[in-house]
């Protein structure tokens, strides 16, 4: 017994929480994605009049679990030509990076995998983990389309953190802190607390409203940039790339790459829903309000958030690689800017 | 400075355009045929997989030399006057030639229709079958004869019988007539 | 040297390096088995070049060896999207060298079957260009409404793709009674797609940030080069066979030539062709409209002609407007039944050529894009 005494030390009588801790993100992230992408296949097919997968299980809901069972029997391929070591990280990292960023959502008052004080700066600071994925499996497949697409991932993801901080930056400044607990409770009550309506406060808020609002759309394309969701999925751009920085991947390793897009997309969602939408708060005051039943509004805003995600997809052709600058440096940029400044003037005078 | 939130506006607008009309498809009827249940009519004259109806089949050849791509394979074999094994055409009249190979490769079959159309007695037609896919390609290779392979070497030789009895009545008939007509050599 | 100065040599011979990338021929976005050799620097095109053949198939060598009217179904194989169209001209031919003629109701059919494939060839057009900067939805729209024009082409000739319905002097397939009532059916449909994929695609910002003033043909440069077609008339020309040479009964129908105009972007550029091809759509909606009326409903779809076709000795060249540009066979005829020499022009190879004059300069995904807009079908441009 001596061998495992150690992990007691560790952790102690916390040891079941510990494992609760990892293991429940866990198979949240993995239902979660399965649920995504049938939600992807069905909704995609609705909006072009099809009726999508119908024979895997009953309306085709076993769809997802098929299709992950069919990439796991498939064979480990490893290009010859690739820098084996690299290649066979990066999904790795990419699925790593997307879900260690679960750590931090506030899924409800009562159950956080770890409330600390930077919680956005660590999201933050994980979300571009994926970006040194990409770069790697993109540049290690060696292939020339695989390369154009790690390259422009990058210039993508560089170009749309930084509105994406701003505009969290900004709600950050409302609420006076960085912890996603915090703003979730700061913005309980009724839907017009919430900070995509100015947060709580006195009847002058009405002056930041739009500009709340206005970062909210922000957020919401630079976090569509950031997954590499259709408009701007150039890093993967299927028409011109193939499939971009993971052209030469299959079976499993392309399978985490699909995971990891989907993961991502929640936990974008989930900020959105945290900083924006109040989180775990019942819209309703006191209507559904308590711990348990957070839990539920926070995946139903965040799912609602990952269907407009995927609505947008099915709906509008991709941008090209110098447009997506530009809309990232001169668009999003300044007016973030300008509505951190007037959100920062408002919380200064008021 | 006022083109520029022209621009992001129309931009965004033409998006919101744009997702207004995906949002009223998600309702809007499907049109997904779930195929193996559910199918669609074809229409009669659909050109799939051909059918002969060897009871009018004339051996004619008029089919092989339609089609494009040869996939036609036809022998005959005349009907001699002595057979036991007579058989009449669907419209009643006496067979005269027996047709004792009708072979079509579907591999190589373009369903062009010519054949069909060329058929003087109709005995091509298209079905609407199309699903006869097969992992072997030899079962793509369809036999319409109706005669067993017996029978069609019995049938063919009986025609060499008969042709030969035939020749043989010819020269036996030649040698007949030949001291009453030397009349050639005498003309020349 | 002074330090600013070696800098300054230094930078200017800073060139990154030049990649080439083999696009295809097993691409998603190269319609079918082209392979593009296209040499970038960055992401910006610097040259380009097609390489044809992976589809060939000898189609004018085979016809040396087959009978005139087995020649149709291998025409049905050249631009299989466009099948209809295709069969036209080579049928038009054998009629003037045969001097037979076309009873009335077959003009008419011939008339409508035609301008339906029109529209099913321009709604793929425009759908897969929209695949192309991808959106994949109007795709589908397009897709599901061509299903309902191949439904009523399947009736009339029992094919779904590859029609083989037009006969030396007539069709192979008579009108069904719903015939008419199909069609106008179709044709409201078409439209009311037509405008969704408007608003959805064509005038979507991002659409056109996408495809406005890229890939712009200049009217002298398609003319150089042959072009013809919605290329063409996307860069302002308005050539068109049906109107300018009216073959069949073409001259009978009232219809405009749609031209890019340039209301977005330049003229001769994606977006203008593009647009070509949603108002050519509109356009044959017009013509099958007034050829429904007009058609007599009784009568025979065949003439008189003899069963074994022999040309007799010479040569024509015949020539209609597909949807994809003017298609036209060359065919020099010994006397026997089968022709001494059988040459096509194929709109789609003469469209392709001009991609390396109009690509260069432009992005990657631009380069996908021009391929889109000019609109090919392999099948056609290898024969
Ligand atoms: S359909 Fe065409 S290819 Fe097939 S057998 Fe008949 S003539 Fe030959
Ligand atoms: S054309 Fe008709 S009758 Fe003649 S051989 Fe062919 S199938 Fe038989």
């Amino acid at each position: 017994m001596q061998s495992t005494n150690f992990i007691w030390d560790l952790f102690g009588v916390n040891l079941l929480t510990v494992v609760a801790v990892v293991a429940l993100p866990l198979g949240f992230v993995l239902i979660y994605a399965l649920v995504a992408i049938l939600a992807e296949l069905k909704i995609s097919a609705w909006i072009q009049e099809r009726l999508g997968p119908m024979r895997t299980g009953p309306y085709g809901i076993l769809q997802p679990v098929a299709e992950v069972i069919k990439l796991l029997q498939k064979e480990d391929i490893t290009p010859d030509a690739s820098s084996k070591l690299l290649y066979n990280l990066a999904p790795f990292i990419i699925f790593s990076g997307a879900y260690a960023a679960f750590a931090v959502i506030p899924f409800s008052s009562a159950f956080m995998p770890a409330n600390i004080n930077v919680g956005l700066f660590y999201v933050f600071a994980i979300g571009s983990i994926s970006a040194m994925g990409i770069v790697m499996g993109g540049w290690a497949s060696s292939n020339k389309y695989s390369l154009m697409g790690a390259m422009r991932s990058v210039s993508q993801l560089i170009s749309y953190e930084i509105p994406a901080a701003m505009a969290v930056l900004s709600i950050v400044v409302l609420s006076s802190s960085m912890n996603m607990q915090e703003i979730s409770h700061a913005q309980t009550g009724y839907f017009w607390d919430w900070y995509l309506f100015g947060g709580p406060g006195s009847w002058t808020k009405v002056f930041i409203i739009p500009f709340t609002i206005t970062l909210a759309i922000a957020y919401f394309i630079a976090s569509l940039a950031e997954t590499n969701r259709v408009p701007f999925d150039i890093p993967e751009g299927e028409s011109e790339l193939v499939a971009g920085f993971h052209t030469e991947y299959g079976g499993i390793k392309f399978a985490m790459f699909y995971f990891a897009e989907y993961a991502n997309m929640f936990v974008v969602s989930a900020i959105f829903t945290t900083i924006f939408l109040g989180g775990w708060n019942s819209p309703f005051g006191e209507f559904l309000q308590g711990p348990g039943w957070g839990v539920m509004w926070f995946i139903l805003k965040s799912f609602s958030i990952v269907f407009v995600q995927i609505w947008v997809r099915w709906t509008l052709p991709r941008f090209r690689v110098d447009q997506l600058m530009y809309l990232g440096w001169k668009v999003l940029l300044p007016v973030s800017f300008i509505c951190f400044f007037a959100i920062s003037l408002f919380v200064m005078f008021k | 400075m006022l083109t520029y939130f022209k621009n992001i506006w129309i931009g965004f607008y033409s998006a919101l355009v744009g997702m207004k009309i995906t949002w009223k498809h998600i309702f809007a009827k499907k049109v997904t045929i779930q195929y193996p249940d559910e199918r669609f009519p074809l229409p009669s004259n659909a050109r799939n997989r051909l059918q002969l109806m060897p009871a009018r089949c004339t051996g004619c050849t008029l089919c092989v030399a339609a089609c494009p791509v040869n996939c036609i394979t036809l022998e005959t074999v005349r009907v001699v006057p002595d057979d036991p094994h007579q058989e009449l055409y669907e419209n009643g009249t006496p067979r005269k030639m027996w047709v004792t190979r009708y072979e079509m490769d579907f591999a190589k079959c373009c369903f062009c229709g010519l054949c069909v159309a060329a058929c003087p007695s109709d005995a091509i037609h298209h079905t609407t079958d199309f699903e006869y896919s097969s992992l072997d390609r030899s079962h793509l290779y369809y036999k319409f004869q109706t005669l067993t392979p017996e029978q069609a070497e019995e049938k063919k030789r009986l025609f060499a019988e008969f042709k030969a009895r035939e020749a043989r009545e010819k020269e036996a008939k030649a040698q007949a007539a030949k001291p009453d007509a030397p009349r050639p050599e005498a003309e020349v | 040297m002074s330090e600013k100065k070696k800098i300054d040599i230094e930078y200017s011979q800073l060139d990154s390096e030049r990649m080439r990338i083999n696009v295809g021929p097993q691409h998603p976005s190269t319609h079918g088995v082209l392979r593009l050799e296209v040499e970038v620097d960055g992401e910006i095109v610097t040259d380009v070049v097609p390489h044809l053949g992976y589809l060939h198939r000898s189609f004018e060598k085979h016809c040396e060896y087959m009978t005139y009217p087995q020649i149709i179904p291998y025409i049905d194989r050249m631009d299989y999207i466009s099948a209809m169209n295709n069969e036209w001209p080579y049928v038009m031919a054998l009629e003037k060298m045969l001097d037979v003629k076309v009873p009335e109701k077959v003009e008419y059919l011939r008339v409508i079957v035609a301008e339906l494939n029109r529209i099913a060839n321009h709604q793929i057009a425009v759908a897969t260009f929209g695949l192309d900067a991808g959106a994949f939805t109007p795709f589908l729209f397009y897709f599901r409404d061509r299903e309902y024009i191949i439904w009523i082409l399947e009736k009339l000739s029992g094919a779904r793709l590859l029609y083989n319905y037009f006969r030396v002097g007539g069709v192979a397939g008579d009108v069904y009674p719903t015939f008419k009532e199909e069609c106008h059916d179709v044709i409201a449909k078409v439209r009311k797609t037509n405008a969704e994929v408007m608003n959805l695609l064509i005038h979507n910002n991002i659409f056109i940030k996408r495809t406005a003033g890229v890939g712009i043909l200049t009217p002298d440069v398609a003319i150089n080069y042959g072009c013809s077609g919605p290329v063409l008339r996307g860069s302002g020309m308005a050539h068109d066979l049906r109107r300018d040479e009216p073959y069949s009964i073409y001259d009978r129908f009232d219809f405009d030539i749609p031209v890019g105009k340039g209301e977005v972007g330049v003229v001769g550029d994606c977006w203008n062709r593009n647009m070509v091809r949603m108002h050519e759509m509109e356009q044959s909606c017009r013509i099958i409209e007034q050829a429904l009326e007009q058609m007599p409903m009784e009568g025979d779809v065949t003439a008189a002609i003899p069963k074994r076709i022999k040309l007799p000795k010479g040569e024509i060249y015949s020539r209609a407007e597909n949807p994809k540009g003017e298609l036209g066979f060359y065919i020099v005829s010994n006397g026997t039944d089968k022709p001494e020499r059988l040459k096509a022009r194929g709109p789609s190879f003469v469209n392709l050529s001009v991609i390396p004059e109009i690509s260069k300069g432009y992005m990657f995904a631009d380069l996908i894009l021009i391929l889109g807009s000019i609109d090919i079908v392999l099948g056609e441009v290898d024969r």
